[in-house]
């Protein structure tokens, strides 16, 4: 348990990605059998405890500490976990070994109803701090360290291969669905002492092959006739497992989470026997609806009658994987295609529709299509782009370059005002580079006022970043840690997706992936952009 | 009839020099604003400051002062070694120590048979750098709170110097950048990493040079110590740099190839105040006595009275009469939470 806290500490405070893996790595490294199995199940969200709950560690606390102490304690720490990990007084005397992880965990697993509190009291005073503060943040379930399931296995794969083991993340998440914690014999694959497990159908993630962006020199040597078009639509990618009856459905995102139990409106419709690839949506009569409406129902793990009513899901399909058990992700995509279309005009599953292709005669046509991406007219202004696809094209999961190609439409720009800077980490920590920017409303100068709109942290370079900095460090007007506040002067032209209507930014409106495109030195604040015009860009 | 405590030591207002003011012996300790005569109890800059026209001291804390404040050392410097009695006014004061910083000192101040200390700030733990604390019996104890919450219990020191070395081995090609009080913690930094076997050239920001010198001349060992400034930044690639805590948002980090930054301080040991700073590795190192010394320090000394100044003052005095001791918070100003 020592080794795991010190590994979920070190994540914490580790801002960078390639230094999360790294920790991971090290932690693979050291950890014996079970723990670092269960170590990384925890890693990637596949451990679940039920028994502890936050007011049965509120209640362990009060009968070692003096209430008026935790009150001043807990005002100050802010964070229950943190607070009761600090506070917990180790009685004198103990010479227990902390727990293991596995003992921990296997401990939990176990335990009957009422042994929880005493078996939890038992660990929490052989731990330390951290150890405490590990314990606690695993069995509530809230672990806030910025590793997700992916981060993790590619973690996991990096340090086999680093060790002489040849694998691939794809295959270990093609694995993941049918092994479970602690991953014996996972481990003892990527270790080098055992064969690749086999694992049989169990329902699970197949990895999905994803495309490239599409750059000018792959437009100048694509050949139009060996290619598919379809739109790209804005919504999140999900491959559909069907076992024969709903109950045995898996809906995985992209990264391989399950979510099925967050859209039963789909799961009840899966009721066939395949593996296919597409988009969810939020669809309403047969019209998509922006992507805020989709985003009402993601990260949940359970969904209520209200949401399912008002945002009602939708999957448009684009490929298929298996029909029945036979696997056809060898064949062609315009073999598979054709079977998909067969089994959907058999099946016809209802909230459940084909990705039409979208026929194009040359590259000109398809620029053009991709311009008219954003009309309003072409589908419900649902999409994102293009999706370009080789007619001879396996389906090989990861991202192979050529197969597959998006070809996103073109931003949106406002001009912002910066309002506050933030200084970054590693490479960055001296430099002021992350920005929020705002837009006016009201009249510059005449009652009217910057209102926040978007935050952003790259799209310049590190010659513009010295420029900025410096520029931030010159028209400082306020400080709260690490953050300074500007006097408006600096304007910045905003790049973004698309926006949305938001009631948690004071601005009413929230910008899908904003980036700095480029820097107007040349323009003085108070020609910046309105509100107005933003609200004018929400998705309807 | 022996005199109450409150009767001839009292919190000072800044207006008329601030810290503690010692009716009897006509001198103040600790002010905050320049004064005739002053006591100091250590070389912090929120205890000693410039511009006093006598001040009484450990020859180590003039020595601080003389090297941080210059001319503003005081016009007539005395230095008054532990444990030896001088008579000022009315009132015989010994200086014995603290614990705290090189030089620190707990002002004993003797009255009519009324004895009050004036910790200034202390720790019970192991310190190379300096004289460890020692418990003076009295009727008035006068302590600090920095740490004064039970949250606060700072781990052994050696265990967050190996977090720092295994870190170092984690990522060899970083360098890790250190944000320490130039004044204490620093000098207590490198003669815990030489504790632990760390035998390589340490790097140190400008502002740290001075009072290094001033240790090693005091007879403090720190090794090999060489100035950040000057030093080739490839050699401090997998090294260990020591700067003022100030300086991590400063431009001066990116001389530094990869900076990975650390600070070490007793309020590492919540994390939201680690996050604030954006540091990535923090180590809880303190100069200041944790929630247990403080309490233990109250069962050694077992004073008379308690009375508490700059920190959580109410939770300790809370604590304190829970424990049957008499304690009050004594509101000084101008103390602050820096280590």
């Amino acid at each position: 348990m020592q080794a795991f806290a010190t590994l979920l500490d070190a994540l914490a405070y580790m801002p960078s990605r390639n230094g999360k893996q790294r920790l991971i790595a090290d932690y693979l490294d050291h950890a014996p059998d079970p723990d670092r199995g269960y170590g990384l199940a925890a890693l990637t969200g596949d451990l679940s405890f039920t028994a502890a709950k936050a007011g049965m560690i509120k209640e362990l606390v009060a009968t070692r500490v003096d209430p008026a102490l935790f009150g001043w304690s807990y005002d100050f720490v802010g964070d229950l976990a943190e607070t009761v990990a600090l506070i917990w007084p180790a009685p004198p005397g103990v010479n227990h070994p902390p727990p293991r992880l596995s003992e921990v965990v296997e401990g939990l697993a176990a335990a009957k109803r009422g042994t929880v509190p005493a078996l939890l009291e038992g660990w929490l005073d052989t731990l330390d701090a951290t150890g405490r503060w590990a314990l606690l943040k695993l069995i509530t379930g809230g672990l806030r360290i910025g590793v997700s399931a992916r981060m993790a296995k590619t973690a996991l794969v990096d340090w086999a291969t680093a060790n002489g083991v040849e694998a691939s993340v794809e295959q270990v998440e093609e694995l993941w669905h049918g092994l479970s914690a602690p991953y014996a014999a996972l481990f003892g694959w990527l270790t080098g002492t055992a064969e690749k497990p086999c694992v049989a159908d169990t329902g699970g993630f197949r990895p999905m092959m994803l495309a490239h962006p599409l750059e000018e020199a792959d437009i100048q040597v694509l050949n139009p006739a060996e290619y598919r078009a379809e739109w790209k639509w804005d919504g999140i990618r999900v491959q559909l497992v069907a076992r024969g009856t709903p109950d045995k459905a898996r809906l995985y995102s992209r990264t391989g989470d399950e979510i099925a139990a967050a859209f039963p409106d789909v799961a009840a419709h899966m009721g066939f026997h395949a593996v296919l690839d597409g988009e969810l949506l939020v669809a309403r009569e047969g019209r998509v609806a922006p992507f805020n409406d989709l985003q009402q129902r993601l990260n949940r793990k359970r969904v209520t009658a209200p949401m399912l009513r008002d945002f009602p899901a939708w999957v448009r399909l684009y490929d298929m994987l298996f029909d029945g058990a036979e696997d056809l992700r060898a064949l062609p995509f315009d073999e598979r295609r054709r079977r998909l279309e067969d089994w959907f005009a058999r099946t016809r599953p209802p909230c459940m529709d084909l990705s039409p292709l979208v026929p194009f005669t040359d590259c000109d046509h398809l620029a053009h299509l991709r311009l008219s991406a954003r009309d309003a007219g072409v589908e419900d202004g649902a999409i994102e782009g293009l999706m370009l696809k080789r007619g001879d094209s396996a389906y090989i999961g990861g991202r192979p370059k050529g197969p597959w190609f998006k070809w996103k439409r073109g931003p949106l720009t406002a001009d912002c005002v910066l309002m506050y800077a933030q200084r970054g980490h590693g490479k960055r920590s001296s430099f002021y580079s992350d920005y929020t920017f705002g837009a006016w409303r009201g009249t510059p100068g005449d009652g009217g006022e910057l209102v926040p709109v978007g935050k952003a942290y790259f799209g310049f370079t590190d010659a513009e970043l010295v420029e900025i900095d410096r520029w931030v460090r010159n028209h400082t007007t306020n400080r709260f840690g690490p953050v300074r506040e500007v006097a408006p002067g600096l304007v910045f032209e905003v790049a973004f997706d698309s926006v949305h209507r938001s009631t948690r930014h004071k601005s009413g409106i929230a910008m899908r992936f904003p980036r700095v495109s480029r820097l107007r030195w040349d323009k003085p604040a108070a020609e910046a952009d309105r509100l107005e015009v933003l609200e004018r860009m929400v998705a309807s | 009839m022996i005199p109450a405590p409150d009767s001839w030591i009292t919190p000072c207002p800044p207006e008329r020099g601030g810290g503690l003011w010692v009716e009897p012996g006509g001198f103040h300790v600790d002010p905050t604003r320049s004064v005739d005569r002053a006591v100091i109890t250590h070389g912090h800059s929120d205890h000693a400051r410039p511009g006093h026209a006598h001040v009484l001291a450990t020859s180590g804390t003039l020595a601080i002062m003389r090297a941080r404040l210059g001319d503003g050392a005081g016009l007539s410097q005395q230095p008054l070694p532990y444990h030896q009695p001088i008579r000022i006014g009315e009132v015989t004061v010994t200086l014995v120590p603290a614990g705290h910083v090189l030089g620190s000192a707990q002002v004993v101040m003797e009255w009519r048979g009324s004895r009050v200390v004036a910790s200034g700030d202390y720790k019970r733990r192991f310190d190379p750098t300096c004289d460890p604390f020692e418990p003076v019996p009295c009727d008035a104890f006068i302590t600090e709170a920095t740490f004064g919450l039970p949250v606060f219990r700072h781990p052994p020191v050696e265990g967050e110097i190996a977090r720092l070395l295994h870190t170092l081995s984690v990522f060899p090609e970083r360098t890790i950048v250190v944000g320490c009080y130039a004044l204490g913690k620093c000098q207590r930094l490198i003669a815990e990493l030489r504790r632990a076997g760390y035998d390589q050239p340490l790097y140190l920001h400008g502002a740290h040079l001075p009072l290094c010198a001033l240790y090693q001349e005091q007879g403090v060992e720190l090794g090999d110590l060489r100035p950040a400034t000057v030093a080739d930044a490839s050699s401090m690639r997998g090294g260990i740099v020591l700067a003022p805590p100030s300086a991590m948002a400063d431009k001066w980090l990116r001389r530094m190839p990869d900076p990975l930054p650390a600070y070490a301080s007793g309020w590492m040991r919540v994390r939201a105040r680690a996050r604030q700073h954006g540091i990535e590795l923090p180590l809880i190192v303190s100069d200041h006595a944790d929630w247990d010394e403080l309490c233990q320090t109250v069962k050694d000394v077992a004073p008379g009275e308690l009375w508490v100044t700059h920190g959580s003052e109410e939770a300790l005095v809370h604590w304190a009469t829970t424990q049957g001791v008499k304690a009050k918070p004594l509101h000084l100003v101008g103390f602050g939470e820096e280590e």
